[in-house]
C-alpha cells in the first residue's frame, strides 16, 4: 500500500510575523522557514506505518517556490522514499492546491493521502477536505490515531467535546492533529542519504490545473493591540480590581 | 441574497455555536438554516425560533445521524443553487464539512471570518492571529466559516420561521461512524463560557492541575482550559486546549495560570475582555497581554485567590 503525503514550506512556528508598513502583506523576507508542524506529523505517521510493514512506499509532495525542495529533502531524511515538487511562484489558494494534489494522486494512485490539518500561515484548514471531495474519497480530519487494515482505516478524530472514531474506505484522505505522534529528529547520515533520493519536478501547466486566484488581498493589518496592563502586588488587590475596576466578577 | 447556514446539533439540541453564524449571515441577506439529521425535528423546532431566521430546511435520513461530511456535503450541494453564501460556525463540525462542500461546488472558502465588509469582502486572521487579511472575490457563490467570538449569538427565541422538509440525498457509504467519547463535564462549555480558568505546564501533573484549578473554577462558575503544553503533558484532555490549533475563546474574564503565553496560545484568547496572568516569571510574554498580572508561585496564589473570592 502506498501513501502520498503533502508538505508545505511555511514561516517557522516560533517566529512572530510583522505586517509590512504598506499593509500589502506580512513581511516574511529573511525569516526562518520550516516544514509546517502538522505536515511533519503526517510524514512521521506515514514513515512509521511503513516501518510497521503497513505501507510499501511513502511519496511526499510539495507545491510552491524552488525552496520547497529543502522541505521535501527534510521529509526524505525523515524516511520518505521519493519526492515530487510542483513548482509555482506566488501564493496558491487551498482549492488550487487541492486540484494539483488531485492531479498528482491521479498519477500515483496512493491508497492513503496524508496532510496536516492546517498550515500555520494561512490557517485555512481546507486542503485535505477539498482534496477528499475532488477524489470522491472519504475524509478523516484532525486525526489523533490511525489504524490501517486491508480495506479500511479506523481513525480517531479530535472533536470539540472529546474524541470520535470513524471507519473510512480506501482510498482515503487523512489530516493530522497535534496528538497523532511525535515527529522524529533527522540525523546527519539520513540528511546525506536524502540527497540521493529521487525528487521529480512538475508544474501546474504539466498537471493541467488552472491555479488562477479567486481572491485578491485588499489589505493586511496588525491585530488591534491590547492596552498595557498593570502588575498587582497582592491577591487582595487583584480581587479588588476585578470587582471594582474591571467589574467582571 | 440568501445565506444557507448549516446547523450543528446532536439530533436533539441545536448547538449554540450555530447562533453566531446566524448573526454574521444577517449582514449578507436573508438567513435559511439547514438541519440535516436523523429524527431531528426537535432541532428544527429550536432553529425556527432563532431570531433572524426566515426558513428552516429539515432533511432527515439515517445516514445524516452522525454528521459525516461524506453524507452531508452532497445534501448541501443539492440545495446550494438558491444561495449566494453557505456558512457554518468554525467549530470542528464546520471546519470538517464546509471545505468539502466548497470543493464540490468548485468555489472558494474563507475560513474563520471575523468581519463581513460586504457580500464579497471579508476579514479573517492569518499567522495565528498576528495579522488580519481582508480579501475580496468575484465568485458568485462563496463558502464561509464564521469565527464565533467575532459575532454575538443571535437570540434563541423570538423568531418564527417556516419549517420545510427537503429530500435526502442518497447514502454514499464511504465512511462509517464507530463511536464517540465525550469529555464529561458539568462546567460551562469552553467556547460559550463567560469566565475561563486556564492552566499551563507549570501545573506539574494532572492531579495538581485539577487540585489547583477546580476550586477556582468552581468559585467563579468558570470553564477550565489549558495550554498545549499542559495537554501534551497529559494534565488536561485535548479538547481543553485553547489556541491557534485548539479553541478560540473570548470570555469576559480569562485567568491564565502558569501559562507563559506562546504566540499559538495567545491566538486563542487575546480577544478576551479582561485577562489575568498568574506566573512566577515576571518576563513571561503573557504579561504583555494581561490586564492584571500577579507575579508569584501559582500554588500559593491560587488558593489565596479562592479564599479571597
Amino acid at each position: 500500500m502506498k501513501a502520498l503525503v503533502a508538505v508545505k514550506r511555511v514561516v517557522d512556528y516560533n517566529i512572530k510575523v510583522r505586517v509590512k508598513a504598506d499593509g500589502s502583506d506580512v513581511d516574511i523576507g529573511n525569516v526562518k522557514m520550516s516544514m509546517n508542524p502538522f505536515d511533519e506529523i503526517a510524514v512521521e505517521e506515514a514513515v512509521s506505518l511503513k516501518e510497521a510493514g503497513k505501507l510499501t512506499e511513502v511519496v511526499v509532495v510539495s507545491i510552491g517556490v524552488k525552496q520547497c525542495e529543502e522541505t521535501l529533502r527534510t521529509a526524505l531524511a525523515m524516511g520518505a522514499d521519493r519526492a515530487i515538487h510542483v513548482e509555482t511562484d506566488g501564493k496558491l489558494e487551498p482549492l488550487a492546491v487541492a486540484k494539483l494534489l488531485k492531479a498528482v494522486q491521479a498519477q500515483e494512485n496512493a491508497e492513503i493521502v496524508l496532510l496536516g490539518k492546517q498550515a500555520i500561515d494561512d490557517d485555512a484548514n481546507q486542503t485535505g477536505q477539498m482534496l477528499a471531495a475532488l477524489l470522491n474519497a472519504p475524509q478523516a480530519t484532525f486525526a489523533s490515531k490511525v489504524e490501517l487494515s486491508a480495506d479500511e482505516v479506523q481513525v480517531t478524530r479530535e472533536i470539540d467535546g472529546g474524541l470520535e472514531t470513524v471507519a473510512i474506505k480506501l482510498p482515503a484522505v487523512i489530516t493530522t492533529d497535534l496528538r497523532l505522534n511525535e515527529p522524529r529528529y533527522v540525523k546527519l547520515p539520513n540528511i546525506m542519504q536524502a540527497k540521493k533520493k529521487p525528487l521529480a519536478k512538475t508544474s501546474p501547466a504539466e498537471l493541467g490545473v488552472d491555479v488562477t486566484p479567486r481572491f485578491s488581498v485588499l489589505k493586511v493589518a496588525e491585530p488591534k493591540g491590547r492596552s498595557a496592563g498593570v502588575k498587582v502586588e497582592t491577591v487582595a488587590e487583584l480581587v479588588a480590581k476585578l470587582k471594582n475596576e474591571a467589574k467582571v466578577i | 441574497m440568501t445565506v444557507l447556514i448549516i446547523a450543528e446539533h446532536n439530533n436533539n439540541t441545536l448547538n449554540p455555536a450555530t447562533l453566531h453564524a446566524v448573526t454574521a449571515a444577517q449582514k449578507l441577506g436573508a438567513v435559511h438554516v439547514l438541519v440535516a439529521g436523523n429524527a431531528a425535528a426537535a432541532v428544527a423546532e429550536q432553529a425556527k425560533q432563532v431570531a433572524g431566521v426566515e426558513k428552516v430546511l429539515l432533511a432527515e435520513a439515517a445516514q445524516f445521524e452522525n454528521a459525516l461530511p461524506e453524507e452531508v456535503a452532497p445534501l448541501v450541494v443539492s440545495l446550494a443553487g438558491a444561495y449566494s453564501h453557505i456558512a457554518a460556525t468554525a467549530t470542528a463540525f464546520g471546519k470538517n464539512l464546509l471545505p468539502r462542500v466548497a470543493a464540490l461546488l468548485d468555489v472558494s472558502q474563507v475560513s474563520d471570518v471575523t468581519d463581513v465588509v460586504d457580500a464579497q469582502t471579508f476579514t479573517h486572521p492569518i499567522y495565528a492571529g498576528n495579522a488580519f487579511e481582508t480579501i475580496k472575490t468575484t465568485e458568485s457563490k462563496l463558502v464561509l466559516t464564521i469565527r464565533a467570538t467575532a459575532f454575538d449569538a443571535a437570540a434563541a427565541e423570538g423568531g418564527n420561521a417556516a419549517v420545510e422538509t427537503v429530500a435526502a440525498t442518497p447514502a454514499q457509504n464511504l465512511s462509517r461512524f464507530v463511536g464517540r467519547e465525550l469529555t464529561k463535564s458539568d462546567r460551562p462549555e469552553l467556547t460559550q463560557a463567560k469566565i475561563i480558568v486556564s492552566g499551563g505546564r507549570a501545573m506539574g501533573s494532572a492531579e495538581k492541575f485539577n487540585e489547583l484549578l477546580t476550586p477556582l473554577a468552581d468559585k467563579l462558575g468558570a470553564a477550565i482550559g489549558a495550554s498545549r503544553a499542559a495537554v501534551d503533558a497529559g494534565y488536561a484532555p485535548n479538547d481543553y486546549q485553547v489556541g491557534q490549533t485548539g479553541k478560540v475563546v473570548a470570555p469576559s474574564l480569562y485567568v491564565a495560570v502558569g501559562i507563559s503565553g506562546a504566540i499559538q496560545h495567545l491566538a486563542g484568547m487575546q480577544d478576551s475582555k479582561v485577562i489575568v496572568a498568574i506566573n512566577k516569571d515576571p518576563d513571561a510574554p503573557i504579561f504583555a497581554v494581561a490586564d492584571y498580572g500577579l507575579v508569584g508561585d501559582a500554588f500559593d496564589l491560587v488558593p489565596e485567590l479562592v479564599n479571597a473570592l
